[in-house]
């Protein structure tokens, strides 16, 4: 019983990780106003990019940079269209999720012919994980052991990063300048321009941390999770991200707990697959995954406290000719 | 005091598209004086001043601080010039404490800690040397307006502004509020500050300024020394031309109650009482004005008897007919079909959608009358005619009811509105502020319409929150502070008796609110 | 701040096609960035689409759904509401044309079962966006967020229904039982075999679609409760003053909407496939985004837009079978291009346009 708890928990860990860093990433850009439904595409670009530069490459940092670079392009064209010519910023992320979708699959196709794969990544194409110290002697130890060695030790890096990226957001948003006006742009993006802070400059820097992020997570998927590109990988996690980023009311904190429920969900689903439940029965796997959005919408519904977004989220910033 | 003075403006013009905002301006502001600048809606005070806070880029002249020209291009050289600016709609982060607005922008570095530590001991200072007070940590949502604006002045002055503009600070305030605003200015003036104060209204310009400039149309047309001038030469510098303040009317023959409010209350979305247990009449033949410093409750009434807005208790007797207004859930159609008009406070966010054709504006509202349909679907000849035959009748122009709203000007825009609401022959009309933003032509035609329904016999409910409209077309005024009827007057109510109304000084002279206002 | 004012034909005509033309010219770049010569390109999507009747036929089978997708969107924007969940009306759409077919057409003939079939469709659509809409008129849950977790939502369910409830017995598909004739809608190539439209699936729907497009240009613009869903999509607050009620008026709007978008399903499944299957969608309802966008949220431009996107849809088939680098994924690239161009970058050319046919005369301030 222990150990499947560990080992479902083990699993939450590594299926939370992405939606955490492009739940993150979402945080920055919409906490500066700029709604972002385009992670998933972001995140399917860099995991394209991220799979087939560290093929090329065998190297897996190289491609990792590459998922970034994408992604942070991408982060750039919605700054675009919803920054600059202040355009609509869901139809812009919509937009970006087709782009992405599309030109994945088809430079894929044409570029390894593989339909749409990236081949298997080369030694050092792929992010290992990292075994920490004495994870194999304190294995046997009762309850820690396990903890320890395979809750803890054994993730790649990337995961490590995640984690580590909901406290320097934290300390980020509340402790710098950055911060300060990052989430006032947020709110109230006149008092920003007024107080003589560009507010175009400010919300770039927001979409390019959300696209540093999102190119994490992608990558994390072909080149750290897996091992390679397929098609539509991403399988609408970036969508899950956003749920879980509405779930966190914007918090980094809270943002963490909510991808590790919603990593949790995915987990037990696959664990559970075919098994009956004692007096239950079995639970229809569909049910596990339509979890994450029927509880977002409860939520959005204000069942279970209120989802208040930034209060700037969504709005082109016009100068109002008085 | 030397000689340079603190700004200087030359030849400075703004265009907006085709409007010219501002033509050909020159300014001098002496260093250490209350300067005022003066003048209409829409004359191009806020865009001088924006222009000059680095907000709007000007298309050329000059501009001198300190005697030295300067390319003010954004608001950060403004402010590094030593030019601080307190906006009409308050440039605060609601959610936000006071230290973090006064901080935003003047961080000193990237780690928040230290600045936030200098803005708290700075806080401090100014609070002593100007009598300042508020609360660093309270978050701007729970501050009333009045400390709101006091944060935008401690904003400017912690970035050690020389020159200080306020824009419009009045209007929010009460009259008390207002006072207070005027004492600190004064205190800001004898530290060495100086100050530029915009506004429309003549009576602060009068009370508090040194100098006064007075702009029209988007022109600079007079400079004077505050001592030297009247506000009757000001009042006509401002519209062009000697200003009629009073309107032509015979006495008001009042007739039945047409609308008895009987102890309404309305409760705001942030649960605060903005109607407290209000009653009055309005009778056939008389038109009830409403005088009060905005954000007094006035809004809030007019829109809960306009169907707009759910009240928490009270009664309604419209056409003999009594709603229990707490338990009821009529909205604006229901009292339009109890034959109430309503021109509404706010056009452009209310009357009008802008991007509609005239021709559709001018059955909003009215829309589900049989007249206007055939069958199923409107009947867009006869809603044609009709827009055409309001055209004419209130001489709205461009006289083309195919055209968006939005290429109407102000005072046609507002044409458009009362026509639609005089012409479906109300009992009752609700009106708010008629003349907000309207040329002074369309100001007196607008007038005398609502004077000529008033003759018609039908009752007006008039709010508004020039008191000289108030008073020139009132027959009766009620005075509204904080939600409560504190007072009513007769048409030929003194000016300065309102004002302390409105101010909430204790009346002693009339009945108490709640029973006698009938 | 681009205050200034253009004539029509150019808000109507030449923005959209400047914005259409920018995209067609990246996606031309992409082709060459492949490889492929676009002119080549150009020309077999264009033969393919509308070269031959087959062709015609195919474009226009398509067609049908995005104008039903189109319409969906274009109802909802005029209310000021973003309907993002077509891709899920529609889908939960198909339970209502088959629960119609799967009753009825061993009983009666098709034009019995087709009005049950739209009535089905239409019904469950508007259901599946009967909750966002009750949540953003009520709670104010916004509608774009909650109708992305529904196309979800109706995802997992209909995956769950058709392999649990629905399949056929015996079957390992995850799709009902084939409708016999009294399901399926006759194929126009068997109504008009002189137009020559051979295999392609294009049938009775398309009339269906159309009949769709006059309802809502009459809706829209010449009744009362369209007078109202205008009102509230332009100013909300003066809808509010007129005494139009908020809550009556998204929710309308969004039923309608996705009445609409549930109605794409009578061409999928009724119209050709002739069985209820898993993911028969495939993107229809995104592209109802792109349709209505290009199309300015007015039937007519709706149809000439779905018409395009058709043209799209078959001659990028068409496309990948003569140039195999350019895989159907191209037609993905160009509508995103498209979403993108005529959508969120839809202003971006407006202020050159201002400045090149406007003169800079300064006129005396006005008051404004």
């Amino acid at each position: 019983m222990f150990e499947t708890l560990i080992l479902i928990l083990d699993s939450t860990v590594r299926l939370s990780t992405p939606l955490l860093l492009a739940c993150l990433a979402g945080l920055y850009s919409e906490r500066s106003g700029i709604v972002d439904i385009g992670l998933e595409g972001k995140m399917l670009g860099a995991a394209f990019a991220a799979g087939a530069v560290a093929y090329i490459t065998a190297n897996a940092w190289i491609g990792l940079l590459a998922g970034i670079a994408v992604s942070v392009g991408l982060g750039l064209l919605h700054g675009f269209a919803s920054i600059t010519n202040r355009g609509n910023q869901i139809v812009s992320g919509v937009a970006i999720n087709f782009l992405a979708a599309g030109l994945t699959a088809l430079l894929g196709q044409t570029w390894f012919r593989q339909g749409g794969r990236t081949p298997p990544l080369p030694e050092g194409g792929r992010f290992r994980e990292i075994v920490w110290p004495f994870a194999e002697e304190i294995r046997e130890v009762p309850v820690i052991g396990p903890i320890y060695s395979e809750l803890l030790s054994a993730h790649n890096i990337l995961v490590y990063i995640a984690f580590l990226a909901v406290p320097i957001t934290w300390w980020v948003l509340f402790r710098t300048r950055f911060g300060l006006r990052l989430r006032a742009v947020g709110e109230n993006p006149a008092a920003v321009d007024t107080a003589g802070i560009s507010v175009t400059w400010l919300r770039y820097r927001a979409v390019i941390a959300c696209g540093i992020l999102c190119g994490v997570a992608g990558s994390y998927l072909s080149i750290a999770q897996s091992s390679g590109f397929i098609r539509e990988m991403t399988a609408g996690k970036g969508f899950i991200a956003l749920a879980a980023l509405i779930f966190a009311k914007w918090k980094p904190a809270n943002a963490m707990f909510a991808c590790l429920l919603f990593g949790f969900l995915d987990a037990t689903a696959i664990r559970l697959q075919g098994q009956a439940i004692p007096g239950i029965g079995e639970i229809p796997v569909q049910f596990f995954q339509a979890l994450p959005y029927i509880l977002t919408v409860i939520l959005l519904a204000g069942f279970i406290g209120k989802a208040i977004p930034p209060k700037a989220a969504g709005v082109p910033y016009l100068k109002e000719r008085s | 005091m030397s000689e340079t003075p603190a700004i200087e403006l030359r030849k400075i013009n703004k265009s907006f598209g085709p409007v010219h905002a501002n033509k050909d301006i020159d300014l001098v502001v002496k260093k250490g004086s209350i300067h005022g600048i003066i003048g209409e809606n829409g004359a191009g005070k806020s865009t001088l001043m924006s222009i000059l806070y680095g907000f709007y880029n000007a298309d050329d002249g000059d501009i001198l601080v300190d005697g030295r020209t300067v390319t003010i291009s954004d608001s950060k050289h403004a402010i590094a010039l030593g030019i601080g600016m307190v906006h009409q709609h308050f440039m605060l982060v609601d959610n936000f404490s006071v230290l973090e607005n006064v901080v935003l922008g003047a961080e000193d570095s990237g780690l928040l800690a230290g600045g936030l530590a200098r803005a708290k001991r700075e806080l401090k200072r100014l609070e002593e040397e100007y009598e300042l007070r508020v609360d660093p940590e309270a978050l701007i949502q729970d501050l009333p307006v009045g400390l709101q604006q006091r944060v935008e002045i401690l904003k400017a002055l912690y970035r050690s502004a020389e020159v200080l503009i306020l824009d419009e600070p009045t209007g929010v305030l009460t009259p008390a509020e207002a006072d207070h605003l005027f004492k600190i200015l004064n205190v800001l003036k004898d530290e060495g500050k100086t100050i530029l104060l915009i506004t429309h209204k003549l009576r602060e310009i009068m009370a508090v300024t040194d100098t006064v400039s007075v702009m029209r149309r988007g022109e600079m047309v007079a400079t004077r020394e505050t001592a030297g001038t009247t506000m009757e030469e000001l009042a006509e510098l401002m519209v062009g031309r000697s200003v009629l303040l009073r309107v032509d009317k015979k006495p008001a023959e009042p007739g039945a109650p047409v609308l008895e409010v009987e102890n309404l209350t309305v409760t705001d979305k942030r649960g605060v009482q903005a109607v407290k247990d209000v009653s009055f009449t309005v009778r056939a033949g008389e038109i009830v004005g409403i005088a009060g410093v905005s954000g007094n409750g006035q809004s809030e009434l007019l829109e809960t008897l306009a169907g707009i807005r759910k009240a928490t208790s009270g009664k309604l007797k419209i056409n003999g007919e009594t709603i229990d207004l707490g338990a009821s859930t009529l909205d604006a159609a229901d009292m339009r079909d109890k034959n109430m008009g309503h021109v509404p406070e706010d056009r452009h966010r209310m009357g009008l959608i802008n991007s509609f054709a005239e021709y559709e504006n001018s059955i909003l509202g009215y829309h589900r009358d049989p007249a206007y349909s055939k069958g199923l679907l409107m009947d867009l000849a006869v809603i044609r005619k009709n827009a055409v035959a309001e055209i004419e009748k209130y001489d709205i122009r461009p006289p083309n009811p195919m055209l968006k709203t939005a290429s109407f000007s102000g005072g046609n825009q507002q044409k458009i509105v009362l026509a639609r609401e005089i012409e479906r022959d109300p009992q009752v009309l609700l009106v708010g502020q008629p003349t907000r933003g309207v040329d002074i032509g369309a100001i007196e035609f607008i007038h005398r319409r609502l004077v000529e329904l008033r003759d018609a016999g039908k009752g007006i409910l008039l709010v508004s929150v020039e008191l000289d409209e108030i008073r020139g077309l009132s027959d009766r005024v009620l005075v509204m502070f904080d939600g409560r009827i504190v007072g009513e007057r007769g048409a030929d109510a003194d000016e300065g008796d309102l004002g302390l109304l409105m101010a909430g000084v204790d009346d002693t002279h009339s009945a108490p609110a709640e029973g006698g206002v009938q | 701040m681009s205050a200034g004012r253009l004539p029509r034909w150019v808000d109507y005509v030449l923005i959209p096609f400047l914005n259409l033309a920018a995209a067609f010219l990246v996606s031309g770049l992409v082709v060459i960035l492949i490889g492929e010569n676009p002119l080549d390109a150009v020309r077999i999507l264009i033969w393919g689409s509308l070269g031959y009747g087959e062709g015609i036929g195919f474009t226009l089978f398509y067609a049908t759904n995005f104008i039903f997708t189109g319409l969906a969107v274009a109802v909802a924007f005029h209310a000021g509401l973003f309907n993002i969940g077509g891709e899920g009306q529609a889908y939960v759409g198909g339970l209502g044309v088959a629960f119609a077919c799967l009753a009825l057409d061993r009983y009666v003939p098709w034009y019995v079962t087709l009005p049950f079939a739209i009535l089905g469709s239409a019904a469950m659509g508007a259901a599946w966006a009967f909750i966002p809409a009750w949540l953003q008129a009520t709670r104010g849950s916004h509608v774009v967020i909650t109708t992305i977790m529904f196309n979800f939502i109706a995802s997992s369910l209909m995956v769950y229904l058709l392999n649990n409830m629905l399949k056929k017995a015996g079957s390992m598909q995850p799709e009902t039982r084939t409708f016999e004739d009294g399901g399926r809608l006759p194929f126009l190539n068997d109504l008009f075999p002189s137009f020559g439209f051979g295999y392609a699936p294009v049938n009775l729907s398309l009339f269906v679609a159309l009949a769709a497009s006059v309802l809502v240009w009459l809706l829209i613009w010449r009744t009362k409760l369209g007078f109202e869903i205008r009102s509230f999509g332009a100013n909300a607050t003066a809808a509010v003053y007129a005494g139009i009620s908020p809550v009556k008026t998204i929710v309308i709007a969004m039923l309608i909407s996705g009445g609409l978008a549930g109605m794409m399903a009578i061409n999928e499944i009724m119209g050709s496939q002739h069985r209820l299957l898993i993911d028969f969608v495939t993107g229809y309802g995104f592209v109802g985004i792109a349709v209505a966008l290009m199309g300015r949220a007015h039937p007519v431009g709706i149809v000439l837009a779905a018409i395009l996107f058709g043209m799209l849809y078959q001659g990028g088939a068409e496309l990948s079978f003569e140039m195999p680098n350019i895989t159907r994924d191209m037609i993905i690239v160009i509508q995103g291009l498209v979403i993108l161009f005529a959508g969120a970058l839809e202003h971006m050319f407006r202020p050159a346009i201002v400045r090149l046919l406007t003169p800079s005369r300064p006129l005396d301030a006005k008051e404004a």
